[in-house]
């Protein structure tokens, strides 16, 4: 990468568009940051005065509800205003380019941007355009990046693994349409964990895959042989062109995690899953709901997560 | 300046807090030299109420300045606050910022009946109209001096003066 604009002329984070050629210092300094936000939930008055006067913007150019709720959350919990914007119902319907929406927003003293889109660098342009001070979160850029969701699933591991060193992971199904994939194998190999897997079909892969220091497996009992954590995807039907499956049910003969495919991974294996779930797609309704299953966990510590983020990037 | 000795000035400062220790008083350390003088004081008068701590970095008013250190700790009010009576130990006490975000921090976990203020030294300075209610030492220290609270590895608790910027 040639320009990073995620890192300030004083090696400060002010933007966070991608896990992609960030340290590991300053991914341990999120993780470190977000287990101390984990206390104010035990506050009678769960929130902290650190982003108080300041102004965060959600700008969800693509339906979600889990991010953006989360991110909404962990903004008021900083006492920042938040303000959400229904871009279906905005300007941009109407013709106006993104630029001139984030120049407006800025022009109403916006202090931050959180930005979701349907294309990979709509959050990099943007970081590019806005003036100092302001900083800009990328929550999911076409198929490119999605770094909060990678850092949670990095604490979710870090709870229940106690570190990173000597772990085996498995990432499953649809890699090829997933910016949660990309993302998490850059902070997964970043963190040192040894031995990163993904399994899936031939046609849900991205080409040389294998160059970002990870293992393809094809047979997915096979891939899940002995491993500490599974991490499942979603099959993303939406951003499909073509015949790349053959159908739903084929998929999940192959590869949904059901609990025969479990017991192939280590006995204390978590399960993991950014949401939302196709249940009896990509994964077994006895596997989301069983004891291994940390998928609701994860969203919970998305909130102290996403505080981190926005408070250390506040304060750059 | 020579600093004076931190285990002495421990054991001045128990004995002024014990005259008004009451079975459900609660102790209240702040990050870092405070937790280890409160796991001490905790320890010495046996206390029934677990022991709290509070790392104040997510309500100091300086975060616009300085914005978000690295490594900072989860705070931790395993009793009920509300109605509490609270002693608030910190090692140095200076501008009286640091108690302020305490007190804020405190404060969004119920409502103490009391809050009193323990502090190893007091180095004058104060901002704030913070006043200390058992104070182990008052030591005169040089604008560009940091007075600091340090463990050895056996766990004695030493004062250390540098000049800033050493």
């Amino acid at each position: 990468m040639a320009f990073n604009p995620q890192i300030g002329t004083d090696g400060k984070l002010k933007h966070l568009l991608t896990i992609e050629g960030l340290p590991m210092e300053v991914l341990l300094h999120v993780l470190d940051t977000a287990k101390s936000f984990m206390s104010v939930t035990a506050q009678e008055v769960k929130k902290v005065p650190l982003l108080r006067g300041k102004a965060i913007f959600n700008l969800f150019f693509e339906p979600s509800t889990r991010t953006r709720t989360t991110f909404e959350i962990a903004a008021k919990r900083l006492s920042a205003d938040v303000v959400n914007l229904n871009i279906a119902t905005s300007s941009q319907t109407k013709g106006e380019t993104l630029l001139d929406t984030v120049a407006n927003l800025t022009a109403m003293h916006a202090d931050m941007f959180i930005v979701r889109h349907s294309q990979s660098g709509a959050a990099h342009l943007i970081a590019r355009h806005v003036g100092p001070g302001i900083h800009v979160i990328n929550a999911g850029d076409g198929r490119h990046a999605h770094p909060t969701q990678a850092l949670l699933d990095m604490f979710t591991i870090r709870h229940y693994k106690g570190g990173f060193n000597r772990l085996r992971v498995a990432i499953v199904g649809d890699i090829l349409h997933s910016r949660v994939a990309r993302s998490e194998i850059h902070a997964l190999t970043t963190l040192g964990v040894p031995e990163v897997r993904v399994i899936g079909p031939r046609t849900l892969l991205p080409r040389q895959v294998e160059k970002l220091g990870v293992q393809v497996y094809h047979d997915m009992a096979v891939g899940l042989e002995d491993v500490d954590v599974i991490i499942m995807l979603r099959l993303q039907q939406e951003r499909m062109s073509g015949a790349l499956l053959p159908s739903a049910g084929e998929f999940f003969k192959s590869y949904g995690l059901t609990p025969e495919k479990l017991a192939r991974a280590r006995a204390d294996a978590i399960v993991m899953h950014p949401g939302p779930m196709n249940r009896g797609i990509e994964i077994d309704s006895a596997v989301a709901d069983g004891r291994q299953s940390v998928i609701l966990p994860q969203v919970t510590f998305g909130i102290a997560v996403r505080m981190a983020v926005m408070s250390i990037l506040a304060g750059n | 300046m020579t600093p004076p000795d931190a285990e002495r000035l421990l054991a001045a400062l128990a004995e002024q807090i014990r005259r008004d220790l009451k079975p459900e008083t609660a102790i209240v350390g702040i990050y870092t030299g405070g937790v280890w003088l409160a796991q001490r004081l905790h320890e010495m008068f046996g206390l029934a109420t677990p022991m709290g701590t509070i790392d104040v970095a997510f309500y100091r008013d300086d975060y616009r300045k300085t914005g978000l250190r690295t490594g900072v700790k989860p705070s931790d009010i395993p009793f009920p606050v509300e109605d509490a009576e609270i002693i608030l130990v910190d090692d140095v006490l200076y501008t009286g910022r640091t108690i302020r975000a305490a007190m804020n921090e405190i404060f969004d976990y119920g409502r103490p009946r009391s809050i009193r203020l323990a502090a190893l030294v007091d180095r004058g300075g104060r901002q704030l109209p913070i006043c200390p209610q058992y104070v182990g030492a008052q030591v005169q220290v040089e604008g560009d001096e940091l007075i600091e609270l340090q463990r050895d590895e056996s766990g004695r608790l030493v004062l250390r003066v540098t000049r800033r910027g050493e």
